[in-house]
């Protein structure tokens, strides 16, 4: 073999063997540790652990629980995200980029913050309430504590997820296929039953999948809204478990979050049979449908399209922002009584609050550099590789964010619960453990992007430069990298703001010193103190919204539908 | 079945008019082709007639009764008008029966009633026994055909076709023209054909309207548009006629007329009552030249590109007064006209191009 050939072949070699070392650490290994965990605990082959789960009836309770409020949520995030897809897509209703905004910026908001928000705006204590005179006496029941309180709760939370699912499945429905069913004598509302939404029957299947998913694994509401009312689903059983018997109870919740992982696929597997039954193939391609014309229902529909914002996101943070205000609990807000203390006892005076701050900003930024390097040459190899295993890389990567986080901080914890190997280095009790974590967690969100940035981009460009003579490694760093990097970098971003009011993996992780702004808000709330918490909130919701509007500028240079709150 | 009628439709998108003061009278039972290059408005046609745009100045009759005007529009489910699309538009999640007989179930049909016009015009086109397949296991021209019968099973009062062959390949292309001609003998329904492939609509249609940028050019027979081009568009448009330009010498006697032609003269036909003017011009085809021979007078040039089209040499003629305006035709057999060579080509006959006529306002 000649030099120039093993040089092209050793590149291409490093490349595929950084790639394999970077997903067997971040997403074999913890998985398998896991199971191992589960099947042989302690080294030898043993039922005992699954015996033992089994045999509490806390497990049944909490699974039932889950189900409940992963079923209910996922039903009205189906219903709420469609109709509002529907609506928007498919009609002539004014101002729809800034009601796709609105309507998708609970997705970008952190769980803990909507149960939050909500929570302030409907207790005995929201200053909203109080404002308008209608707050139920104190020490009255919230009466979001509770299972329907949840439901509600995951419902707004994951509507959006369904919206923008059924959305982009709308927007390739060719128009022929409505209008032949119109030329065939159908009115809009038959067109809609017969033609529209059994065709969508794909996306809204696949949608109700991923709103499932996140539903059961969700940490954040049922942790806010469950606990206080001793409902707990199995996320916030094995917090529980773990907040009470430290290590000693791991395998206990390893059990519990395989049992989650198990559901979660349940429910991935179910999409798969559902979408399988028949054939909803959309062969041609096509302009999208003329809007309907609502006519004279248009400024009704209008109206009512945005006291529905206003229900769902302006009044819930408006809740929160005056609950940040307040002096004290239960104290009526006016601008005698409006003080700016809990933002500067949580920025300045509060050590744990101060630290988490940093942590969760050094967390972030960490966490979405290390996803954009890593995503350029992953995704080079998934959208231009030619090997067959690269579905396999895909999903391998696409696993420890599928699954509820609850069950990759687990993993995490079982792995690095002892010295690493040979080197004795501890992760455990640090911030470290957390960092592998968010890794693990959120790669694919930088992954995605860049992948669809690959295929709209002509590879002849990347061929050209093979042809002026520059190796791979040149090749990713000169001509591959700037043409992505806009792409990769919306993911980092999508990361940063994911990453920056996380709680379910650091909720399992923290250690004294290692507190996360999630961590701190949840016990800040746990302990009544909700106007910090709501202060804490108030700024990570800002910091977030600041970064979508700062990310559109890149807009201009990325594929479509990698900014999901972008029309 | 019934006629269609556009009175002076305009459709205008901001300030791009897509479809302009276009007037055309299709008769009851009429196939109708609407021809024109891409982008010269005739789909927008069609989506005015079929109601899923609205005009913006003008109107539109289905069988007498207004259906579009700048007033209003008549919603496309109450206009009874099939469509048969390009890309078929089979629902993919319907069987062939529930494709043909979706208009009747939205009609609240009685059952058997439907199955037995569905199985009525499936056995029309020819696809009885498919019934319960899915489009997606169907082959190009049965999914045509399925389009057909479900456009058929409702008894539309007129069928538009958007460019249904357009995506057929050239054998399929032949078989189905021939299904159409039989399909609008067998059914006497009105047709408006939307194409822009001439051999298609001269085949196909009664009539032909060419459209150009929006407007309408010519609406004649196909005979006609052939031998008779109203304007210079439709002269070169149709069968790559070659346009001259001429002086008119004499008034029109007997259908004839004496024109000049790059400093010979010609008789043409031309329309009655044309008379002498300048700045006119002729359309000439192939069967209209000839070389000339030793002696005989004719128009003086040289062959710069002769290529063999396989029975045929394909010339490009270049006149001596006029170089930069190449006259190409057709010459049968293979050899003798090499690059360079001389020649002397005379014209036999043509049509005298009508000036400024109503159908010819931009291209005077």
């Amino acid at each position: 073999m000649s030099a120039p050939v093993k040089e092209s072949r050793g590149q291409e070699m490093a490349l595929t063997v950084a790639v394999a070392v970077v997903i067997v650490l971040l997403s074999l290994l913890p998985m398998l540790r896991l199971i191992k965990e589960i099947v042989a605990p302690g080294g030898t082959i043993s039922d005992t652990a699954i015996r033992l789960g089994l045999a509490s009836p806390a497990t049944w309770t909490a699974t039932v629980n889950t189900l409940v409020v992963g079923f209910g949520g996922t039903v009205l995030a189906v219903v709420l995200g469609t109709f509002v897809a529907l609506l928007v897509t498919l009609t002539d209703i004014r101002g729809r980029s800034t009601l796709v905004l609105a309507y998708v910026m609970p997705l970008m908001i952190a769980p803990q913050v909507t149960a939050l928000a909500w929570l302030q705006l409907f207790g005995p204590a929201s200053p909203f309430l109080k404002m308008i005179g209608m707050a139920p006496p104190l020490g009255s029941r919230n009466p979001l504590y509770s299972t329907e309180g949840i439901i509600l709760l995951l419902g707004v939370q994951y509507g959006p997820l369904v919206f923008l699912l059924v959305r982009a499945g709308l927007r390739k429905l060719p128009r022929e296929l409505i209008e032949a069913a119109r030329s065939g004598g159908a009115g809009w509302f038959t067109v809609l039953r017969t033609i529209v939404l059994p065709l969508m029957t794909p996306s809204i299947v696949a949608a109700a999948a991923l709103a499932f998913v996140s539903c059961v694994g969700n940490f954040g509401i049922p942790a806010f809204l469950g606990i206080p009312a001793n409902y707990l689903v199995l996320p916030t059983l094995i917090y529980q478990k773990l907040a009470g018997g430290g290590p000693a109870v791991l395998g206990e919740a390893a059990f519990l979050s395989v049992l989650i992982g198990v559901i979660a696929m349940a429910g991935i597997l179910g999409q798969e049979v559902m979408s399988r039954r028949r054939d909803y193939r959309i062969s041609s391609t096509s302009l999208p449908a003329d809007p309907y014309e609502l006519g004279k229902w248009r400024l009704p529909v209008e109206i009512g399209m945005w006291l529905f914002i206003v229900l769902i996101l302006v009044l819930p943070l408006f809740g929160l922002l005056l609950t940040s205000l307040v002096p004290g609990y239960g104290i009526p807000l006016g601008w005698a009584t409006a003080t700016l203390d809990n933002y500067r006892f949580v920025l300045f005076e509060h050590a744990a609050a101060r630290r988490s701050f940093f942590n969760s900003f050094a967390l972030s930024i960490a966490a979405a550099a290390f996803a954009v390097l890593v995503a350029v040459p992953v995704g080079y190899l998934v959208a231009w590789g030619r090997h067959k295993w690269i579905r396999y890389v895909n999903l391998s990567i696409e696993l420890p964010y599928a699954l509820p986080g609850v069950v990759l901080a687990i993993a995490a914890l079982l792995m690095f619960l002892r010295p690493i190997p040979f080197t004795g280095i501890q992760l455990y009790n640090t911030v470290w453990i957390i960092l592998y974590a968010y890794l693990a967690r959120f790669l694919v969100l930088a992954l995605r992007p860049t992948v669809s940035g690959y295929h709209q981009i002509d590879r002849a460009l990347e061929e050209a430069a093979q042809v002026a003579g520059a190796g791979l490694f040149t090749r990713l760093r000169t001509i591959v990298f700037p043409l992505v990097a806009p792409a990769a970098l919306a993911g980092g971003l999508l990361i940063f703001m994911t990453a920056l009011s996380e709680l379910t993996v650091s909720a399992l992780l923290w250690s004294s010193g290692s507190e996360t702004i999630g961590v701190v808000m949840f016990s800040f709330e746990q302990g009544g103190d909700s106007s910090y918490a709501a202060a804490m909130s108030a700024i990570t919701v800002s910091i977030t919204f600041v970064l979508m509007l700062a990310t559109n500028l890149l807009a201009p240079y990325l594929p479509n539908g990698v900014l999901p709150w972008r029309d | 079945m019934a006629g269609l009628t556009l009175s002076n439709v305009t459709k205008t998108f901001g300030d791009f008019d897509a479809v302009k003061d276009v007037s055309i009278d299709v008769r009851d039972g009429e196939f109708l082709a609407v021809l024109g290059p891409s982008g010269c408005g005739k789909t927008t046609l069609l989506r005015l007639v079929a109601g899923f745009e609205r005009v913006s100045a003008g109107q539109i009759r289905i069988g007498g009764e207004t259906v579009s005007d700048a007033g209003g529009s008549v919603p496309p489910e109450k206009r009874r008008v099939g469509i048969v699309f390009q890309n078929y538009a089979l629902w993919p999640h319907m069987t062939v029966a529930e494709n043909v007989g979706y208009s009747l179930k939205v009609a609240k049909v009685d059952k058997a009633e439907a199955r037995r016009k569905v199985d009525e015009a499936l056995a029309l086109v020819d696809l009885t026994g498919l019934a319960d397949r899915r489009p997606a296991n169907l082959s190009g021209g049965q999914r045509q055909r399925v389009a057909l019968a479900r456009c058929l099973v409702a008894a539309p009062s007129l069928v538009l076709f958007d460019e249904p062959l357009a995506n057929l390949d050239v054998h399929l292309r032949a078989s189905m023209e021939d299904e159409f001609a039989a399909f609008h003998k067998r059914t006497g329904t009105t047709i408006v054909y939307i194409t822009h492939d001439q051999s298609e609509a001269m085949a196909l249609a009664d009539r032909i309207a060419v459209m150009d940028h929006g407007r309408l050019a010519q609406l004649a027979t196909p005979r006609e548009l052939y031998s008779e081009p109203a304007n210079e568009m439709v002269a070169s448009f149709i069968a790559q006629g070659i346009v001259l330009p001429a002086e008119v010498l004499s008034a029109e006697e007997g259908g004839k007329a004496r024109v000049e032609v790059m400093g010979q003269q010609v008789t043409v036909r031309c329309r009655p009552g044309d008379g002498p003017r300048a700045n006119a011009s002729i359309c000439v085809r192939t069967p209209d030249l000839e070389i000339a021979g030793e002696g005989e007078p004719g128009i003086e040039g040289t062959v710069t590109r002769a290529v063999y089209k396989g029975g045929a040499l394909r010339i490009d003629f270049a006149p001596a007064a006029d170089p930069d305006r190449v006259i190409s035709f057709e010459h049968p057999g293979h050899t003798g006209f090499e690059e360079g060579a001389r020649l002397r080509l005379r014209i036999v006959s043509g049509w005298l191009i009508p000036g400024n006529g109503p159908e010819d306002g931009q291209h005077a």
